[in-house]
């Protein structure tokens, strides 16, 4: 056996061991009654920002310190606190996953992924918004269909 | 119906040269096909001429419908659905390009418009590869064109037209009025985080990258389709390395982006985006290598056939992966897919599987030596370095693509089951990537430092050690001069890992200094034949700086909770990396005074630039960073923020906007109303009273950025309020040897600041400031970033050798035909 192919098969074999102990590492995508039956362990919480609970946030006493309420589509909720500044565009979130580990009373949160109907590319919900309504004016319901003829 | 004032005749003419491209792309595949399996020497040139207009076509179809979109968002025709998305009225000129490449659908032109310059290249160039090389590179065409087609086969839609008006794609009332054009009046503006002049030149370069790693892929594949195993490698190696300096500076100005721009805290951040682009680029390089050697020794044309397919494979599936939208929850780029996944997926695989099972056909035909490589010899280590390469790119792609697995299992099991729960990348995985990929640099660093020192075949010890001896020494010594004063002590992630930073740090350091001297020791000075030895020097730069740069990034704004200095006992709070700056208030930061002192608005757009005044602690420097933020903007509620930082030849103090007051509040104009009180004294504010119940004096104010001698007076007032809450505040008076300044202190439920003015034996003089309004404030970041340019520096320098080597072998080419 040549040289080379020895070392090029102790390369793989390392690239093969890294990966493993990769894969090893990796954490799951959990709902909150998941995350809560494993405390302080390290999960990705996927859920959406409780519009209806406060998001408490005051930059002037404490710029790291947010908390909120998280709700999954399961309907499961919990409140999520984060040490950090609140991110741009949350309350318009349309999903959230919420990187970080189940504590007591609440789910301690170390980084945040939002989802946004346009941060990146525009989505047509969003963009939709931005179209004049016609409702707004006022026009003759009747001559409007028999114009979509 | 008639519409009133719409401009349909670009968007027709659009159609039709779409149309044209298509066609003319799949001709072209045709003829050149056709060119390159007839036998009869006539006949070779007939479909040769005809597959070249076909070409000619679609480069012009392609320039034209360029050209007729750029005329739409030029004069904001809204009713065309791509200028109202992506442009508005109020967006200046320089960025009317770049909105162009915001959607797929520009950026899929982008990348074809490049294929059509290269390939217009390669029909003057390429010669007796003309044929086999351009049937790829035509197909290739055919499949990008599609991607912009619109046109429905079948019932399905393939593809997403530019050109498609705004009222068909909307559902909208408006949409049945015939004058519905009148009522929309502004587009929806480009993204403001790409209102950026990186985002003016990042995407063409990348784009030319992308396009350009086709090229060898081309030229491998004619390779084999013809049996011409080796003759390829010759025309191929330019326009790999051309390749290289175009994707490679492409990825770079897509970190400087990030850097300048976005608000990750940094150029690079394992981000499946930057994965995707990266991972091509590494395997490139290692087919560079291999094709190297193939041409010195004749070892590893197999490996560089595999090398150069894989390379725009992986291009393809980068393309797929970002935009599909498969990443979703694991990429901070949200890409929302445009249902075209299964479109992209066939892109794919129409190119995956024919070039693969080419390769594994004709495998054992690809010419080898037998003959093992001496470990002495330059092509044994060389091929070293490009396997490590290659399985860096590998580990990185396959730690990508955890999302992809996740869909293919949840094929198979089903979505929320049981049976499989979704995998996520653990808790650091920037870390996760690093841990890896440091041991790759280190092992890169010390292979490109000494593998030049060797010959191609078999190298004398004694030469070697005699020419190797010098550099050694001196990189050691370098090295050894970093490591003692460099304070390189990033210690979060264990000693472990700090070890192999300095390990690193030297193996770069070797790197530099062994391919700096190699252009005297080895080549003797002369510049032309010293390509490779200055990309490879550069390359150790940007690994030094990486090192350096990520592992000595420092948080300035951080351990401040709150604006006010905290003196008492540690508080639980974590250590914050957000500081907040009440508007005309100086606040400690790190070794600077930081005080917002003033805002701005764009003119036409509510963009508010927010001047910050940073003095350095010893009075050396004054300087103000103006980092900017798009307020309320397009149906983006909340901020988008523009870092600005201040660069030093050795670090960066950059800082950005984190949380903003709402501007719709009302702006505070109240002053402070002084009083001259005793201690135990009550004072009465519109909401209720407050009683001085001490003041304290202090030294050694356990912040830095005081002296021992500094005294800190500490008003200690209890507050009651008719709503029977009480509070403590807290109001501070520093005294330094040159200067006297209070630190106020808000009751933010009561709106109440105090402030403690003088102290002047028992008689001590408060300000009491009420405002209605909420303070204006900012909460911002700011790092310091040192030795960035390290990065920047080495990847230019890293480009200018790649480009020197191009240009060599192109003259070598060449020179070699003209012999012939």
């Amino acid at each position: 056996m040549k040289k080379l192919h020895i070392v090029i098969l102790v390369l793989i074999a390392i690239s093969i061991a890294v990966l493993i102990s990769f894969m090893g590492s990796l954490t799951t995508y959990d709902t909150v009654e998941t995350a809560k039956n494993k405390p302080g362990k390290f999960v990705h919480l996927v859920a959406k920002l409780d519009t209806k609970q406060p998001i408490e946030y005051d930059a002037i006493n404490n710029p790291n310190y947010m908390s909120f309420t998280a709700i999954d589509s399961v309907g499961g909720s919990v409140k999520v606190v984060y040490h950090n500044a609140k991110p741009e565009n949350f309350e318009h979130s349309t999903r959230l996953v919420l990187k970080g580990a189940m504590q007591k009373e609440f789910f301690e949160c170390r980084e945040i992924l939002m989802k946004c109907p346009s941060k990146y590319k525009d989505d047509q919900e969003a963009a939709q918004k931005n179209i004049p309504v016609a409702a707004s004016i006022s026009y003759p319901t009747k001559q409007t269909t028999a114009l979509k003829k | 119906m008639e519409y009133y004032g719409e401009n349909l005749l670009p968007g027709r003419l659009g159609h039709f040269f779409i149309v044209l491209s298509l066609v003319a792309a799949a001709f072209a595949t045709f003829s050149y096909y056709k060119g390159t399996v007839t036998q009869n020497d006539a006949d070779k040139l007939y479909w040769r001429k005809l597959a070249r207009i076909c070409f000619i076509a679609d480069l012009v179809s392609i320039f034209a419908i360029f050209g007729i979109l750029f005329f739409i968002i030029y004069n904001h025709l809204f009713e065309y659905k791509y200028a109202w998305q992506h442009s508005s009225l109020s967006l200046e000129f320089k960025y009317l390009l770049s909105c162009f490449w915001e959607g797929q659908e520009g950026s899929f032109l982008l990348w074809s418009a490049w294929h059509a310059i290269l390939g217009t290249v390669l029909i003057f160039k390429a010669k007796e590869w003309e044929s086999p090389v351009m049937t790829v590179i035509s197909f290739a065409q055919f499949c990008l064109a599609t991607m912009v087609a619109g046109i429905y086969v079948f019932g399905s839609k393939i593809g997403s037209n530019p050109f498609v008006l705004l009222r068909n794609e909307m559902d909208a009332p408006i949409f049945s009025r015939p004058d519905y054009l009148s009522f929309v009046t502004d587009g929806n503006d480009l993204n403001p985080l790409l209102q950026n002049y990186w985002m003016q030149i990042h995407p063409p370069v990348l784009f030319l990258g992308f396009a350009s790693v086709l090229i060898p892929f081309a030229y491998a594949i004619a390779g084999l389709w013809t049996r011409k195993y080796a003759d390829w490698t010759r025309p191929a190696l330019p326009w790999a390395l051309f390749s290289a300096a175009a994707l490679g500076t492409g990825v770079m100005m897509g970190a400087m982006w990030a850097y300048e721009s976005l608000t990750f805290g940094g150029y690079w951040a394992w981000d499946p985006v930057e994965n995707a682009s990266l991972v091509p680029w590494l395997i490139l390089i290692a087919g560079i290598h291999t094709l190297l050697i193939f041409k010195h020794t004749g070892h590893s044309l197999r490996a560089t056939c595999l090398f150069m397919i894989l390379s725009f494979l992986f291009i393809l599936y980068s393309t797929f992966l970002t935009r599909s939208g498969i990443l979703g929850d694991a990429s901070v780029h949200a890409f929302t897919d445009l249902g075209m996944n299964a479109q992209l997926l066939l892109f794919l695989l129409i190119f995956v599987v024919p070039s693969l099972l080419l390769f594994a056909l004709r495998y054992k035909n690809i010419p080898h030596v037998i003959k093992e490589e001496q470990t002495s010899s330059r092509e044994f280590w060389m091929f070293i370095g490009a396997l490590v390469f290659f399985l860096s790119g590998i580990s990185i792609i396959v730690m990508t693509s955890v999302p992809v697995f996740n869909k293919i299992a949840s094929l198979f099991a089903g979505e929320n089951t049981t049976l499989f729960t979704p995998l996520a990348i653990g808790e650091d995985s920037e870390f996760s990537y690093n841990r890896i990929q440091i041991f790759v640099a280190i092992l890169i660093g010390i292979l490109t430092a000494f593998t030049q020192y060797l010959k191609y075949k078999q190298t004398g010890k004694h030469f070697f050690f005699r020419k190797m001896f010098i550099p050694l020494v001196a990189s050691l010594v370098i090295g050894g001069f970093i490591l003692a004063f460099g304070n390189i002590s990033y210690d979060q992630k264990g000693i472990g890992f700090l070890g192999a930073i300095w390990l690193g740090v030297v193996s770069s350091v070797f790197a530099i200094v062994a391919n700096l001297s190699y252009i005297w020791l080895g080549l003797k000075g002369s510049l032309k034949i010293s390509g490779g030895s200055i990309a490879h020097m550069g390359f150790g730069l940007m690994l030094l700086g990486i090192l350096i740069s990520s592992s000595k990034k420092e948080m300035l704004s951080k351990n401040t909770s709150g604006i006010f200095i905290n003196f008492g006992e540690e508080s639980s709070e974590k250590s914050g990396e957000n500081l907040t700056l009440v508007k005309g208030v100086k606040t400690d930061m790190d070794k600077f005074w930081v005080t917002y002192q003033s805002d701005s608005a764009h003119p036409a757009k509510p963009l508010w630039y927010y001047n910050i005044l940073f003095e350095r602690k010893d009075g050396k420097e004054t300087f103000t960073l103006q980092p900017n933020a798009f307020v309320n903007y397009k149906g983006n509620e909340g901020l988008m923020a523009n870092p600005d930082a201040k660069h030093y030849f050795d670090r960066d103090v950059f800082t950005y906007i984190t949380s903003l007051p709402d501007p719709e509040r009302n702006k505070d104009t109240a002053q402070f109303e002084n009083q001259v009180i005793e201690i135990g004294d009550t004072v009465f504010y519109s909401n209720g009273f407050f009683v001085l119940e001490d003041v304290t004096s202090k030294n050694n104010i356990p912040t830095p950025g005081f002296a021992p001698e500094d005294i800190a007076s500490i008003a200690r007032v209890k507050v009651f309020s008719k709503t029977n809450s009480t509070y403590i505040s807290e109001p501070l008076l520093i005294t330094t040897n040159s200067s006297q300044f209070p630190l106020p202190d808000t009751i933010t439920a009561e709106s109440l600041v105090l402030q403690l003015n003088k102290i002047d034996g028992n008689k001590v003089e408060i300000g009491v400031k009420e405002s209605n309004s909420i303070l204006e404030y900012v909460t911002l970041k700011a790092y310091k970033f040192p030795f960035i340019n390290l990065l920047w520096g080495g990847t230019i320098i890293m480009v200018i050798g790649l480009i020197m080597s191009m240009v060599r072998r192109n003259k070598l080419n060449k020179t070699r035909i003209l012999e012939i």
